[in-house]
């Protein structure tokens, strides 16, 4: 199964938007999640949402690298198994 | 000095709402079903409604998804007192002399309900970092000190049905031993939900009325069956006296004595003699040094169990004898649990303020135990120099406030 780039952004912005209640146009990829409102347990809370959205697992080592949208389509894209 | 007020109850999203209703003896109890009943036979119950409006104002959406509906509604009651005592216009600069106590009974069951019900079908995966801090009691304080700013102690009091009373309690003491100059004081809860109704239903406490549902909660009355249970939320602002007179606030009654203690005896009945309570009462009297004759009204705990209503007409005859007017305004706004203290206070200091007393409804044919003036049917208007609300809880707490007019 493949999925594109642009399906793998749509889905990450959807949940950014759900999960900070920010309106999906003002998610840009170069958007960093913290600019856009998240802390801490945001993220953690957000990272878990991806992992069931694409079946996958994200290692904390590497959920601490993510800083923006672009990072998160990057490492996550590739792994993608629904 | 109760300088603020702020109500959101079955009979009210706000303050005079809450009061036109209690004066004017409208109930606010509905039918409440959810295919979750579980095939309970009487599902009736107070809630405060949608809340959306109110809560947009103080709240953006992302912090709405991460609070359980008992700490929207601390929060909503909360910012009417401010609002109301005029503190919001020019808001004391030492913000460490400011803080907040809030009676919670039982916490967010509702965020843990639903996230027990994920966890079996999904495992860890379904459980949001955001769980913890969306149900704990102590958020609800929390999150006012967060939104108002307020750096003086917060603290949750959690102790069943006199949780609010505690809170305020608690709070007036914490201004008198001089550690604060102001505190938000009161009472949330929101759990009117399946497991906690039928709980309380299994236990026999809640109400079992069949019929019209705002007949269901009938305090002192022969055919009573049993406490509604309800939600909502009720604060006070309590305030320093030369502070509140210093800028000439509007204010609603004095707390003139705080009598707390505890029954030793079960996890759920009154002590049948009462002797706690009794004690809690004469203790707020002493402290107030006031004899019991000046005492003109009671809001009673009076829940409407079978337990409670002959119970407490004891204690408070063998405290007042037949004299003082009683009412229970949870005839119209049923049990609100944690957040009952709250809101009955702050009725109770409306009460003194307007020389109105709030009557009991629904008390058609009085219990032969209960044989006092409980103000049946109709408001009555009466000038009251003090005034007490008794709050009893589960596990024998028994937590009393003594209210003086100001004059």
């Amino acid at each position: 199964m493949s999925f594109s780039v642009e399906d793998t952004l749509r889905k990450v912005k959807s949940v950014i938007a759900e999960k900070l209640s920010v309106p999906e146009e003002n998610i840009k990829a170069e958007s960093t999640l913290k600019d856009l409102g998240a802390d801490s347990l945001d993220i953690v809370e957000m990272i878990m949402t991806f992992e069931e959205v694409f079946g996958i697992e994200v290692k904390d080592e590497d959920a601490e690298k993510i800083k923006t949208v672009q990072e998160a389509v990057d490492y996550m894209h590739p792994l993608r198994k629904k | 000095m109760i300088t603020g007020i702020g109500l959101a109850t079955p009979v009210g999203k706000n303050s005079d709402e809450c009061w036109n209703s209690v004066i004017n003896g409208v109930s606010g109890i509905k039918n409440f079903s959810t295919e979750k009943n579980l095939g309970y036979p009487s599902p009736v119950a107070g809630l405060v409604g949608d809340v959306s409006e109110e809560l947009s104002k103080i709240l953006s959406l992302k912090e709405q998804r991460k609070t359980d509906r008992f700490i929207n509604l601390a929060l909503i009651a909360a910012d009417e007192a401010i609002k109301d005592s005029g503190l919001s216009e020019k808001f004391p600069e030492q913000r460490d002399r400011f803080g907040a106590y809030v009676g919670v009974g039982i916490g967010g069951f509702e965020g843990m309900e639903s996230a027990s019900l994920g966890f079996e079908k999904k495992g860890y995966r379904a459980i949001s970092p955001l769980l913890l801090t969306k149900v704990i009691s102590n958020q609800a304080p929390a999150w006012l000190s967060m939104k108002f700013d307020l750096q003086g102690p917060t603290m949750a009091v959690v102790n069943a049905c006199s949780s609010g009373n505690d809170a305020i309690g608690q709070a007036f003491r914490a201004i008198q031993d001089g550690h604060v100059d102001y505190m938000l004081a009161g009472g949330a809860e929101s759990c009117v939900m399946p497991i906690t109704f039928v709980g309380f239903g299994n236990m026999r406490a809640l109400s079992s009325w069949k019929g019209d549902p705002k007949k269901a909660s009938r305090p002192f009355d022969k055919n009573r069956t049993g406490f509604v249970l309800s939600e909502g939320s009720g604060f006070l602002l309590l305030e320093r006296e030369y502070l509140a007179r210093s800028r000439g606030a509007k204010i609603y009654a004095e707390i003139a004595g705080y009598g707390a203690n505890s029954d030793a005896y079960h996890i759920t009945a009154i002590h049948p003699d009462g002797v706690g309570a009794v004690k809690a009462i004469k203790n707020a009297l002493a402290q107030a040094e006031i004899d019991g004759e000046k005492v003109g009204y009671v809001n009673a705990h009076g829940t409407a169990t079978h337990m409670n209503d002959p119970a407490e007409t004891r204690i408070i005859k063998k405290v007042f004898g037949k004299k003082p007017l009683v009412s229970s305004t949870k005839s119209m706004t049923g049990h609100m649990l944690g957040a009952a203290g709250g809101a009955e206070v702050a009725f109770t200091a409306l009460s003194i303020k307007n020389g109105i007393l709030p009557p009991t409804i629904n008390l058609d044919e009085p219990d032969p135990e209960c044989d006092l003036d409980y103000i049946p049917h109709s408001a009555r208007e009466k000038k009251v120099d003090y005034a007490i609300s008794n709050s009893f809880g589960f596990g024998g707490a028994n937590s009393v406030i003594l209210l003086k007019r100001y004059r």
